[in-house]
């Protein structure tokens, strides 16, 4: 089977070479309006649906535009004029480049999949840490979002955040969640892999402690028990790692662009707990040494059993 | 009285342009109002630019120059134009004019003793190395402070009204804010003086100005021998008193054909009410000395001239003797401190002060809590202090780590201080600035006492001064270098935790942190690899 993908992957590189390169072929087809023509190269996927699909070595927007064709295109997701919800991690009042917040073109380029499969509306948001203007402005997102033609909503005042019980939740069992997560009928989570201080690895789980008022309360309270407990409450539809830039040390700020490696990679995948593992693998570690990793999959929130998922690998 | 109504007509637009304008730096909430556009505004206000010259001696600093000859030429226009809080005044005595027509101005005598008496401490005070009198004093100040704490909150309240009728998907033009704390101190010393303020106003006309403003009484013992004055004309006034009946000054005394000028705010008032052309405003300094022993106010303008004299000696005396503490403000501010704020003593502990203020002695040595700082964060981790800083220190901001934290990047408050008590720093410096070291305490923190991960602090540390070292069970520590935090509080804001177990100490001197440890380059992996799953 292996040699099956790489094979795919193989032909593929080829077809796209014979055009303009991954990039500019990929780009200016979306430009174009023409999906279909960039699809149409895909090969079919005999072995769809896939638990996760895998991408490495491309542009952040191509390995996307790979990843959500291989899982059946963002239609099997998004139907027409359903309510999304993205949510990037924009923690960080720093730039682009220094991999703290997630890619914008991943943003937008997510964006642009859901409002061509119809989306009737493409909301984006987080509670940041630093100043939340600044974050939303610095990392390039909210101008991303309005390219891409979606919504960049605050989340900076507790007024948003309602009250909900966490009836899985063993220290946490109850939280205050943006209205925008419980009001939408896809929620796509696109984390950002990078080391983090207290939790070790922030990936798919830990991003959603930005969709969360009192973050406090997690980190008095067993900050590991408490970021599986929120994964029980209301699971993405779907998660999109990005491992483009990845910051391997002094997470979750970093202090400077020589904290990051360039690895190129993209994982998506609607088990969140598989998307973290499989991203901790990315990263070099192995999931069972992170700690709410281990009680999620106990929980029986996903698997870290790689093995025995169907996973799809891209390489460009 | 074309003439006279034409110099009202100007005087009155400038007045408004200058009131809109600092009311605007102020209110802005939104951060469209940048520092470049602050400074000119403020540039020219008296007593905070004073206090900017004498500590730093420089051309940007030199607004209260250019009042002092604008004065010393045509009089104390500045309270009619550029004084924020006189302009305030004059809304309300405008609408109370509208509303009673009847109301008349009357002549108000001279208080020198007071006045005269308020300058001289409020100088004295300063060469003492507070700026006290002129927080709770100058117009500017109060009209900041004025605006920021009654205004403000209430435009930000609709402000997020607005946003939440208009709902959260709307795009990010009208921003919601998290006003995170309203200081009660400020609020309540700022209803005072207003209430102070619109009792003189509406009573006694423009007499705060003349009576307690300090700048407003320095400016009139300037404007004495202005070379542009208001003047009674014997021959073409017909008493009708017009004139006096529009002066909020109340300077003109129509029974000796005298106006007292250095009372005169220079509204021009009085010239466009006079219907015989009664009352002049023209180069007058041939006319005073070839009047002088003449008239029945003659000796007071002998005494005042005197009094000018002393007045202006003091400023200069001053002046040189604030201008050598500037040079040196470390050692002079600290033995100044030692005897004037006894309350505090060295070595003990002191609020932290913002980055660019170079630390508590120079900061409280020039502050005059105007609260333009305040308003321009925009983390809201600048916050009005109450007696943090001794009552000496009334007012002045502090940075207050347990509402929010230095934002790593920003350097706005160093770019808007009209005093000079936050100075210009750029990026670069500001990020190698510490204002104070982090202080861990182990036994408070929960990876200690609960035996949980936690990490808070060190998530948001902009230096990773604050590192998780290996501790029991794979679970990780907060540990503390010093030489690379710069003192901005996040870790101690992060802190999950009541008491926290990390606390920023100010340094009563900032000082130069070490720059964070860097890698050398960004590493780059085979893509060619396979995944490792």
């Amino acid at each position: 089977m292996t040699v099956g993908i790489y094979d795919n992957a193989m032909k593929r590189r080829d077809f796209l070479k014979r055009g303009l390169g991954a990039g500019v072929a990929a780009g200016a087809v979306f430009v174009l309006g023409d999906f279909t023509q960039l699809f149409a190269g895909l090969p079919s996927s005999p072995a769809l649906p896939f638990d996760m699909v895998a991408v490495k070595g491309g542009e952040p927007e191509v390995m996307f535009d790979q990843a959500i064709a291989a899982m059946g295109g963002m239609g099997a997701f998004v139907k027409k004029g359903q309510k999304v919800v993205v949510k990037p991690n924009i923690g960080w009042d720093v730039t682009p480049d220094r991999g703290g917040n997630t890619n914008p073109k991943l943003v937008k380029r997510i964006i642009e999949h859901c409002l061509r499969a119809g989306a009737g509306e493409v909301t984006v948001f987080d509670n940041p840490c630093d100043t939340w203007d600044k974050c939303y402005a610095n990392s390039g997102i909210e101008q991303a979002v309005k390219d891409g033609g979606g919504k960049i909503v605050p989340g900076n005042t507790e007024s948003y955040y309602q009250y909900v019980k966490v009836p899985l939740g063993r220290k946490l069992t109850e939280a205050k969640v943006h209205e925008l997560i419980l009001g939408s009928d896809v929620f796509i989570n696109v984390p950002i892999l990078k080391h983090h201080s207290s939790s070790r690895l922030t990936i798919a789980m830990k991003n959603l402690m930005g969709v969360v008022w009192d973050r406090g309360y997690w980190h008095r309270n067993d900050l590991h028990q408490c970021i599986a407990d929120y994964a029980t409450f209301r699971r993405p539809d779907l998660n999109v790692v990005d491992a483009y830039r990845v910051m391997m040390k002094n997470g979750p700020r970093g202090v400077s662009v020589y904290d990051l490696t360039l690895m190129k990679q993209l994982l998506i995948s609607k088990d969140i707990v598989a998307a973290d593992a499989a991203a901790t693998k990315i990263f070099g570690k192995e999931p069972h040494d992170i700690g709410y990793i281990r009680i999620a999959e106990e929980m029986k929130t996903g698997t870290t059993d790689l093995q025995s998922l169907n996973i799809k690998r891209i390489i460009l | 009285m074309k003439h006279g109504n034409r110099l009202k007509s100007v005087r009155v637009a400038l007045a408004v342009l200058f009131l809109a304008f600092t009311m605007m730096i102020f209110l802005d909430f939104t951060g469209v109002i940048t520092a470049a556009l602050t400074r000119p505004v403020v540039f020219l206000q008296f007593a905070p630019s004073l206090i900017k010259f004498i500590r730093l001696a420089g051309f940007g600093s030199a607004g209260f120059l250019v009042v002092i000859v604008l004065t010393v030429l045509f009089g104390r226009v500045y309270c009619s134009t550029v004084c924020p809080a006189g302009t305030f005044q004059d809304v309300f005595i405008y609408l109370k004019r509208k509303l009673s027509p009847q109301h008349r101005f009357r002549y108000v005598k001279a208080n020198h003793m007071v006045s005269v008496t308020i300058l001289l401490i409020v100088t004295f005070t300063m060469l003492a190395g507070s700026t006290l009198l002129i927080t709770l004093l100058d117009p500017y100040s109060n009209f900041g402070r004025m605006t920021a704490h009654l205004v403000r909150p209430v435009l930000i309240g609709i402000n997020n009204l607005f946003v939440a009728v208009m709902g959260t998907g709307h795009s990010l033009f009208l921003k919601p804010v998290d006003l995170k704390k309203i200081s009660l101190l400020p609020f309540f010393f700022s209803m005072i003086f207003m209430g102070v303020l619109l009792f003189f106003s509406l009573s006694r006309g423009r007499q705060y100005c003349n009576l307690i403003c300090p700048v407003g009484i320095l400016l009139g013992y300037l404007s004495r021998i202005a070379l542009f004055r208001i003047r009674l004309h014997k021959g073409l006034c017909n008493s009708c008193a017009a004139c006096l009946s529009v002066c909020k000054a109340g300077c003109i005394d129509i029974r000796n054909s005298e106006v007292a000028f250095s009372r005169c705010v220079g509204c021009f008032n009085c010239l466009s009410v006079c219907p015989s052309g009664g009352v002049d405003y023209g180069l007058t300094w041939r006319t005073t000395t070839t009047e002088k022993g003449k008239t029945g106010a003659e000796s007071d303008v002998d005494l005042s001239k005197r009094r000018f004299l002393a007045v202006s000696g003091a400023l200069l005396a001053s002046l040189m003797a604030l201008a050598v503490r500037g040079k040196s403000p470390g050692r002079m501010a600290s033995d100044t401190a030692k005897v004037i704020r006894g309350g505090i003593s060295e070595g003990s502990p002191v609020p932290v002060t913002p980055p660019g203020s170079l630390g508590y002695d120079h900061f409280t040595a020039a502050c005059t809590a105007c609260h333009l700082c305040v308003t321009a964060c925009p983390t809201q981790v600048l916050q009005p202090s109450l007696f943090d800083y001794g009552l000496l220190g009334l007012m002045q901001p502090r940075m207050d780590y347990m509402t929010n934290y230095c934002n790593y990047e920003c350097t706005l408050c160093t770019a808007v201080c009209p005093t000079g008590a936050i100075l210009p720093l750029t990026s670069e410096e500001k990020k190698l600035t510490q204002l104070g070291k982090s202080r861990f305490i182990k036994e408070e923190c929960i990876v200690y006492t609960k035996k949980t991960a936690c990490g808070a602090c060190s998530e948001r540390c902009p230096t990773k001064a604050v590192n998780m070292v290996p501790y029991e069970n794979a679970l990780t520590i907060p540990e503390v270098n010093n030489e690379i935090c710069i003192g901005c509080g996040a870790c101690q804001y992060a802190c999950p935790i009541d008491p926290k177990a990390i606390v920023v100490d100010a340094n009563r001197v900032h000082l130069k942190a070490q720059p964070p440890k860097e890698g050398k380059e960004v590493k780059k992996i085979d893509y060619k690899e396979e995944f490792p799953f």
